[in-house]
Parts: structure tokens; sequence; C-alpha cells
């Protein structure tokens, strides 16, 4: 309709004008800061102020065997995780989206950790897992799979493993209904082809369902990663990064060094390294986004 | 082909009440808890069976901790805030985006989605270093101004459709009959989109009470701002912490939302799910 009332340059004007508002704040309040955020990293700012350091943040981080560490271990709770969310919501999405009574009940039960404010389902999760008190050591003691009370959150390998089920508690309702719409996308004749053809259950959903929806399990996979990089209210409020280190994440030890320290040196320089992994992430996630989309309108 | 044997019914059902189980352990026992005595709870190991349930947690929270109706003001107040402000940056944006070609629209959708991506902590450093210069630590401002600049990119892919959904036809004969842009936004737009702000403002309401955890600990220390998911650590005392109080309150902390999602789920989901499946 526009070409016929207006030429495209007003067009252009009204259109940036509109989104102007919304441009500035994301300008000011994101795009600002992280520009800000590379910057400080060269300095050894805090409360007090702040100096031109060069590289000695970065090298003194990239010295540290201990920030080696945490980036490992980093990507190993992240690999964990993310293949568990993929894993538990592919075989929940399966079941949910099997044709039997109560399901549409059942879609709208998984949802509540995705909703629920993260701080608060934590709290639930903190009592679950108390070492005197707590249900799972409960189940424990009384079973004899544990001779005593256990602390869950307070030894390094339970506390690793505590952390990662809560964040996959977190993180598989989305992955569930994702997986359940792009199950449900998938055209019916191709099911009753086969069903024709005489393929069982099992051959029509490796045949069928699974290729069909191997795109949005690459993108869910892509954002789930990313989404799990980020996790920093489920560690931070189950162990605050401890015990020992134990479950100390990127996130957590860039927080703790910039607004536990107020080191905003230090601080910034982690956050530059967390920057720049996300950029590859999301590098990954547009280019892929951008080829599912090509694919779907050469189709 | 859509009927399964009772052996096959059987599996699908213990399959669903496992996964059902996982999802929803922490809901039932954090009711359980708030139901149950203290001191049944600080039995050790623990007791799967209480004869004397009660409500009374719900009642004596509110002494234990008498700022709670506060902090859960605070979290309507602060998340209502984010989502009015939300929905002005983005009503405009979003409607430019659906209706108007012009240089760098598909480059600036995609930009939007990456900053999606950045998590609130890789900027906090500059945040609130600038929120400390203009003295808005410890405020309601602090938690609002970060809040809104995280909704705004997926608020505006959410109302993006459902603007594009209005038929053009509408607004081209309004134009014809000499109508200004604004009052076409005005009085043709705003009344056929309001299921859709409707949808978008009770996303971002939702985002927005979920969020809070971060910027509350970073940019506020004062309680009388202090929104429920700090407020709630208040329950742990020197001593021991009133666990059945604590669950009580958070299980109203977050009644709100889920009440909100339970109603509006199929139109939120529909709208997310749409731009990662269809595309």
């Amino acid at each position: 309709m526009n070409q016929k009332l207006k030429s495209y340059t007003a067009q252009t004007y009204v259109a940036y004008a509109l989104i102007a508002p919304a441009a500035l704040y994301i300008i000011l309040i994101v795009a600002w800061p992280l520009l800000e955020t590379i910057r400080l990293s060269f300095t050894n700012s805090s409360l007090a102020g702040e100096d031109y350091v060069g590289l000695e943040n970065y090298q003194k981080m990239f010295s540290s065997k201990k920030f080696n560490g945490i980036v490992t271990r980093t990507f190993v709770w992240m690999f964990f995780s993310v293949s568990l969310k993929l894993i538990i919501g592919l075989i929940g999405a399966v079941l949910l989206n099997a044709n039997l009574k109560g399901r549409s009940i059942f879609r709208v039960l998984v949802m509540p950790p995705w909703v629920v404010p993260i701080a608060i389902g934590m709290l639930g999760w903190l009592w679950l897992y108390n070492g005197y008190f707590g249900i799972i050591a409960g189940v424990g003691m009384r079973t004899g799979i544990l001779d005593g009370p256990f602390g869950f959150l307070a030894y390094k390998q339970s506390a690793f493993i505590s952390t990662i089920i809560a964040d996959v508690w977190v993180g598989t309702p989305m992955v569930t209904v994702f997986f359940l719409a792009a199950m449900q996308g998938v055209p019916k004749d191709l099911y009753e082809a086969a069903y024709c053809d005489g393929a069982s259950r099992w051959d029509r959903f490796f045949k069928i369902t699974l290729p069909q929806i191997t795109p949005v399990i690459i993108t869910m996979s892509l954002l789930s990663a990313i989404w799990t990089f980020n996790s920093f209210e489920i560690i931070w409020i189950l162990t605050e990064g401890g015990p020992r280190g134990a479950t100390t994440t990127l996130i957590i030890d860039t927080y703790k060094q910039a607004l536990g320290n107020y080191k905003f040196g230090r601080g910034a320089a982690r956050a530059v390294v967390v920057m720049i992994l996300l950029m590859l992430f999301a590098g990954f996630y547009l280019a892929l986004l951008a080829r599912i989309n090509k694919k779907i309108s050469h189709e | 082909m859509n009927k399964y044997n009772p052996f096959e019914k059987i599996l699908i059902y213990s399959g669903i009440l496992v996964f059902m189980t996982f999802i929803l352990l922490p809901f039932i026992e954090m009711f359980y808890a708030s139901l149950r005595p203290l001191n049944h709870l600080f039995r050790s190991p623990y007791q799967f069976y209480s004869d004397d349930l009660s409500f009374w947690a719900y009642r004596e929270m509110w002494n234990t901790v008498p700022m709670l109706g506060r902090y859960i003001f605070n979290s309507f107040f602060l998340a209502s805030c984010v989502a009015i402000l939300t929905l002005i940056f983005v009503i405009p944006a979003a409607y430019a985006y659906a209706r108007f070609k012009f240089p760098a629209k598909n480059t600036s959708l995609y930009v939007l989605l990456a900053i999606n991506m950045f998590s609130g902590a890789v900027i906090l450093i500059p945040l609130y270093k600038l929120l400390r210069t203009l003295g808005l630590l410890n405020s309601y401002q602090s938690m609002i101004i970060p809040g809104v600049a995280f909704l705004i990119p997926t608020a505006i892919w959410l109302l993006k459709s459902y603007f594009e959904k209005i038929p053009i036809d509408l607004e081209e004969a309004a134009f014809v009959d000499g109508a200004s842009r604004v009052q076409i936004l005005r009085h043709i737009i705003a009344p056929l989109s309001t299921p859709g702000l409707v949808v978008v403002g009770i996303y971002a309401f939702i985002g927005a009470y979920a969020q809070q955890f971060l910027f509350a600990i970073t940019f506020n220390q004062k309680k009388e701002y202090m929104p429920i998911p700090t407020g709630l650590y208040e329950f742990i005392g020197y001593q021991s912490v009133k666990w059945n109080e604590m669950m009580a309150a958070a299980l109203v902390g977050m009644l709100p939302v889920l009440l909100l999602f339970i109603f509006l789920q199929k139109y939120i989901v529909e709208g997310l799910t749409a731009g990662a499946v269809k595309n």
C-alpha cells in the first residue's frame, strides 16, 4: 500500500521515528554497557576510581589456574545440563504427544518450573536437598542408600550434580513445549502413508518424527546452551558457587569478582570473555536460523 | 492408527507419571511442607506422614516477616511498571516492523534476537556505575530500568506478529479518507490489536516478575523496595529456618504468575513457539 501513498524515503523516516525510542533505550541500557565493559576491562576500576592498566587483568586471568578450571567446569556443567534437558524434553514431548486422555492437562502441568520465578523455585530445591530433613536424603536413608544425613549441596561432586539437576528442572519444560509444538507441526499424511505401508510406531518415530523435527532440535540445543551458559540464579541461590568453588561457573565468577568485591576491572575482563563466547553462540544461532529460513523459502 | 493397546497405554501413562513427578515434586513438597508444623519438619530422617496438617503457616508468616506484604506489593508494582514501560516502547516499534519496509529491517530484527542471548550479568558493572552516578541505586527505578531493556526484544517480535494479522485494507481505507498515521494507530490498530497487546503485556509482566532477583540483589539494598524473591530470605533466621512459613510465602509469591499463565498459556505458548517452529 505504501508505495501508492507515500514515497519510500518518507516511509523510512516514519519507521525510524517509531523505532527510535526502543532503539535508543536498548543502546543506552544494553549496547553502551557492553562497550563500556570492554573499556573497563583495560582498567583497574573500583569504587575508588580507575587507571588504565593495559592487558594486566587479562594476563592475570589467563595465567591463573583457577580461571582455567572455571572455564572447563562451565563447559562440563553446560554439557550435562543441556544434554539432559534435550533428552528428557524429547522423551517428555513424545509422551505428551501420545493421543491419550488427559494430555491437554499434562501439557499445562509441565510448564510451572518455566514460568515461576527461578529464585522462588530454588527455595523449594533448597528444602528438597536439605541433608537432615529433606525428602531426597530421607528416601536415601530409609532405603539404605545413604547411611546417615547427607548434605547434597555441601560436597563438591554432589553439589555439582545437584545444581545440574535443578537447572534441568528449570529448562526442561520449555524444551518439551517446543518439541511438542514441532511434533504437532509434522504433516499427518506422512504418518498415514507410513501406517499403510506397515511401519511400526518405532519406525514412524525414527523415520518421520525425528527427521522432521531435527531443525527444532538443533535450534533448541543452541538456545538452551546459551541459556544454560547464562544460568546465574540457580547456582547462586543453591551454593553461591561453592563448596570450595565446585559450582563456580563463568557467570558466577564474573558476578563475584565484579559485584562481590567491587573489582570492576577484573570483573569486566571476565565479562568480556563471557561476551565473546555468547557472541559465538549467537552467531551460530543466527546463521542457523538464516539457513533454515532459506531452506523453507526454497521448498 | 491412533489406538494404543492396554500394554502401551500403561507404559505411556507410567512414563508420564515419572516425568510429571520430576516436574511437580518440588511444588508438591513445598505445599506439603507449608501445611506441616515446624517440629514435624525438623525430624531426621524425613517423615512422610503428618496427622496435624493446617494452614497455620499461611497466617503466621505475616508476623514472622512483617514486611512480607510490602515485598509482594513491590513485586507487583515493579512488574507492572516494567510491563507498561515495555509496551510503551514496543508498540510503535512493533508497528513499524509489521507495516513498513526500510533499510536494515531484517538485520535489526536479528540484532534484537541476539540481545536476548546476553544475560544481565554481562552488563551489570556499567549499569551499576551508571545508576550510582544518577543516584538511582536502592530505588524502584534501579530495578525497573534494566528490566525493561531485556523484555523489549521478545516483546517486539511477539507484537509484530499480532500486528501483521490485522488486515491492511482497513488502514488503506482510513488513509484514503484522510486519517493520519497516529489516528490510524489509535482508532484502528489499537482496538483491533487489544488481544495481542494484552498477551504481550502479560508476557512482559511474567518476565519482569521472574527476572527481579538479579537486579534486586545487585542494585537495591533497601528493604522497603525489595521484591518477594529476595524478601523470602528473611525466613532464614540466625538459629533456624522457618521452612513451613517460607514455603507458604514462596507459594503465595509465585501464585500470581501461575494464575496469569494458566489463563493465557495457550496464547503465550503459541506466540513464542511460532517463531522457532515455523519461522
